[in-house]
């Protein structure tokens, strides 16, 4: 209700505002010709207005710096958000001196130059010694910018498997409007898929022929993961483009119909630290989606844990026992390694 | 019917002998000021209804799950039940209030009113090159608006996936309501918008590259007419290739073709598309989509220019650095489309061309900037209402083009991508931007649009308002971003982790609505105006430019007798040795008097 009250508020001020105006409009219509003209007065007003713009809208800024600080993501739960968070940060201090010096520049010159009949304004058209300062100075900031960001950027995309690099390999599968996981098993290798495969218990179309299947697990809603080991996360769409985003770790990549897509990162900090962390018992990192898939796209989410390795290890041995396909079955047993089915598994 | 129009030397009585129709007058009208004046008014009332939507979704994201009577009243029990309304209802207004504002508005609505009124006024034109196609131009915007606005009453909804409409979301009806009916009409009239976006495009460049009058030499043209005429450039180029990706879409859609569609199991079903590529659709989309933001920043800043420099009572700074920035902008626009792709598993070694490219933008744009606060510098300002528009654009400018730097950095754009921070960046440095050029614009050239004069405390009243909840509205959006909500959230209330930005939420929806209501001083001031409106006079701002040369009359041809000649670049304002503090660019130079700034030496 609150906001009903403020929003009364609010209209009942415009209103007022209104009411005001459109008397003052229609005497001034009625009287003084030629009311849009500029006067001492409109130049003196507006530009007190806009000295006063400046001061509130910096008060403004840091207040929300202040009062919105805690309510950010807390601090980053990966290696890869670590460097992240430093370089992001690093740019911010950056930006934030520009967005300060500029604005202040900006709305001063406005309060300090507003019109003066007994001044003339300087024939300044051309200078060309400042055009070429303040072009080299932006280009060496964005060179500084780039070269640290391409640095980034090629470690966190670099391909840990094809790096041989050590790793859990997991698979993300998204669909309206929920996220499936896929552990490889003890050879962590993912089986074939082929969409045309998708039926009954098999929801992701895993290819039963295919050996390295046959160790693969599923997890719907939440999974484990451990701390301190890369954890490698194939990442593909039933239906249409999603994007598993892991804000906690700062690591993002959609998921797309027809496409293999990958992440990496490694975890630092298990669930539980991060609740000492955030002073929140009830934290929990989550895996969203953010790409728009439809009406529940604002409620598609998996809860992921992470745990020290041993605690690790004890689930992954409970989990590891329901795999997709029971090995038991007769039909899966003599059934041998055979080709993919179809030429559309696994493409890149 | 136009041909009388590319005769310079011809009589002016000639253009007398026309008899015209109300309908020809008013309605197919071939004249570039009805043009102008129709694309006008066409878009402020699409602006209305982007602007009511926004305020109806920011209702739901500031009180999820508060029941507001009048938006069941609105939308009806099957899109508002009890009050509240529906998640598909929510992605239409997204999607629709996108493609309203970015296209209709800042678009059409932009180029199509000030391109239209100002080429010809300012190069010296008794008209378009082509009358008749920028006549059709209107005519496709308008019907291209009537179906978007159409779309809205289907009964399966409008278009909703985003203004971006990415397949498969937006190929397969099964996958949201709005991908059926409501999609099919976004894309027809899409397609007809672009055919007036083409239409009007071809005629800015003819206009300004071939009848310029005598001595409008490329360098003597007002910084306006180069942004018209880059962006003109950019629409040529880039909207031909969305209308391609919008036709395979179609195919797509109807036909069966896989262009898009691939490996798709939906409802229960495998379906038969195969080989297709949904990155495909965003390289297309994305390749109009990127210049499309400069096609709707850089007529505000063209204006902005003017406006600055002729307020500032002073010479824009660096005439040429601005033109050079802008053409650098324009064509490195064309090489940066893929920095909206960084998550979409596009190579990454291609990504980093584009962090490369795209990092570039932030030097010519600051050029602009530095430029802009050098114009103010040391000048005798003027507080129009189109000047404080102006120096609102350029802090808005500023404030969300520093954030385009951490976007633009692919590493750095990983855990804000698809957040609110984007919305905040592209709102404050596009929207914001461009919409506060745009009312410039209308403030500064309402004298030679409706021949009358705008009302000034209700300006100043509007400007504040809307300045102050526009940044009350978009600043905060950065720290919702930061905390990693994603853009597009119904509601952020299934996260425990987002309870606690509830307040913010409520304090972007308190003053987006102030910021609405605050439109209403505008409309009521700009159709009180076109009627009620003091009369103008022939320069009320003291300006060197050609359009304030011919009268406070609209007349067939734009001058009487021969054209004006032009003797010196537009911005010569405070000239040292000069009676006024401006001179008319129709005023030849004296002996010893040299034209433009180059080769001043202070």
């Amino acid at each position: 209700m609150s906001f009903l009250t403020l929003l009364a508020i609010a209209l009942g001020v415009i209103t007022l505002g209104y009411i005001v105006r459109i008397f003052e409009l229609s005497s001034e219509l009625k009287g003084e010709q030629q009311n849009w003209v500029i006067r001492d007065k409109d130049n003196k007003t507006q530009g007190t207005l806009f000295l006063l713009f400046l001061i509130g809208f910096f008060l403004f800024v840091a207040w929300q710096l202040v009062a919105y600080k805690d309510r950010l993501l807390p601090v980053a739960a990966s290696e890869e958000g670590v460097e992240i968070d430093w370089l992001m940060n690093f740019n911010f201090i950056i930006i934030f001196i520009v967005f300060v010096i500029v604005n202040f520049l900006l709305f001063y010159f406005a309060f300090k130059y507003r019109f003066d009949s007994n001044r003339k304004a300087l024939y300044y058209p051309v200078n060309h010694r400042l055009e070429i300062l303040w072009t080299v100075i932006p280009g060496i900031a964005m060179a500084i910018i780039i070269v640290l960001g391409l640095k980034l950027w090629s470690s966190l995309q670099r391909d840990p498997v094809e790096n041989g690099e050590e790793h859990i390999k997991i698979e993300l599968v998204a669909e309206q409007f929920r996220w499936s996981a896929r552990y490889a098993g003890d050879d962590n290798e993912l089986g074939n898929f082929n969409y045309r495969l998708i039926a009954g218990a098999n929801n992701l179309g895993v290819d039963s022929t295919d050996a390295n299947s046959w160790d693969d697990f599923t997890l719907a809603n939440e999974i484990y993961i451990p701390k301190g080991k890369r954890v490698y996360f194939s990442l593909r769409s039933k239906d249409i483009i999603h994007s598993a985003y892991f804000p906690h770790f700062r690591m993002q990549m959609n998921c797309v119909p027809g496409l293999h897509t990958m992440l990496h990162f490694m975890p630092t900090i298990t669930t539980d630290s991060m609740r000492m962390i955030t002073k929140n018992e009830n934290f929990e990192y989550i895996l969203l989606c953010n790409k728009i898939c439809g009406a529940s796209h604002f409620n598609m989410k998996m809860v992921v844990k992470v745990v020290e390795m041993d605690e690790f290890t004890k689930w992954y041995d409970e989990k590891k026992k329901n795999t997709i396909f029971k090995m038991d079955a007769p039909a899966a047993m003599e059934t041998p390694k055979m080709e993919p089915v179809a030429d559309t598994t696994k493409k890149d | 019917m136009s041909d009388h129009s590319h005769d310079h030397q011809h009589d002016h009585d000639h253009h007398g002998h026309h008899e015209e129709t109300w309908v020809t007058k008013y309605v197919f009208s071939m004249d570039h000021k009805v043009i102008s004046r129709q694309f006008l008014i066409t878009a402020v009332i699409m602006g209305v209804v982007g602007m009511l939507m926004s305020t109806l979704f920011r209702l739901q994201l500031g009180w999820p799950g508060e029941k507001f009577a009048f938006v069941n009243w609105m939308l009806g029990d099957h899109w508002g039940k009890d009050g509240i309304m529906s998640p598909d209802m929510y992605l239409g207004l997204v999607t629709i209030h996108g493609t309203i504002m970015v296209f209709f508005v800042l678009t059409g609505g932009l180029s199509g009113t000030f391109s239209n009124l100002l080429i010809p006024y300012q190069v010296g034109a008794r008209d378009m090159a082509s009358g008749f196609l920028n006549m059709l131009s209107y005519w496709f915007f308008f019907i291209s608006s009537v179906i978007m606005l159409v779309s809205l009453f289907v009964a399966s909804g409008p278009a909703s996936a985003g203004w971006t409409i990415y397949p498969p979301l937006s190929a397969l009806p099964q996958a949201i309501p709005g991908s059926g009916l409501g999609m099919t009409l976004w894309l027809v009239s899409m397609s007809l918008f672009i055919v007036s976006a083409l239409l009007g495009g071809l005629n800015y460049i003819i206009t300004v590259l071939n009848l310029r009058t005598k001595g409008m030499t490329m360098s003597r043209l007002p910084l306006t007419i180069w942004a018209f005429l880059i962006t003109a450039i950019l629409g040529v180029l880039s909207f031909p290739v969305l209308l391609g990706g919008c036709l395979l879409l179609i195919f797509d859609r109807g036909f069966g073709t896989s262009f898009y569609l691939s490996d798709i199991y939906i409802g229960g079903q495998a379906l038969d598309y195969q080989g297709g590529s949904p990155i495909l659709f965003q390289h297309l989309f994305w390749f109009l989509g990127h210049p499309e933001v400069y096609i709707v920043l850089l007529p505000a800043l063209g204006m902005a220019s003017e406006i600055i420099s002729v307020n500032s009572r002073k010479p824009i700074f660096g005439y040429k650095a601005m033109v050079g920035s802008m053409l650098a902008i324009g064509f490195l626009s064309f090489i940066v489309w893929g920095h909206h792709m960084f998550l979409t598993g596009m190579n990454p070694f291609l990504g980093s061309v584009f962090v490369f490219t795209t990092l570039l933008i932030a030097i010519p744009s600051a050029v602009k900037a530095f430029n802009y606060i050098t114009t103010l510098w040391k000048g005798n300002l003027v507080f129009t209402p189109a000047m404080l528009f102006c120096i609102g654009l350029v802090s808005t400018f500023i404030t969300g083009g520093v954030t385009g730097i951490i976007l633009a950095d692919s590493a750095l754009d990983i855990p804000v991508h698809d957040t609110y921070f984007v919305v905040a960046h592209f709102h404050i440095v596009m929207g914001l931007s461009a919409i506060l050029g745009m009312f410039a614009g209308v403030y500064h050239w309402f004298p030679k649009l409706f021949l009358r004069m705008m009302n000034k405390p209700l300006g100043y009243l509007h400007f504040w308002i809307t300045f102050v909840s526009a940044y009350g509205v978009f600043f905060p959006m950065h720290f919702i971003g930061l905390a990693g909500v994603p853009r597009r959230y119904y509601t952020n209330t299934e996260f425990p982790m987002f309870d606690n930005l509830v307040d913010i939420n409520e304090l972007v929806s308190v003053f987006a609505i102030i910021g609405a209501i605050a439109q209403g001083i505008f409309l009521f001031n700009f159709f009180y105006s076109i009627f009620r409106g003091e009369r103008a006079t022939e320069n009320p701002w003291n300006s060197t430019t050609l359009e304030w040369t011919n009268g406070v009359e609209h007349i067939h041809g734009n001058w009487h007798g021969a054209l004006p000649e032009v003797h010196r670049w537009p911005y010569d304002y405070s000239k040292p040795g000069k009676e006024k503090d401006f001179v008319m660019q129709t005023v030849p130079l004296e002996p010893g008097e040299i034209d433009g700034g180059e080769h001043h030496r202070p």
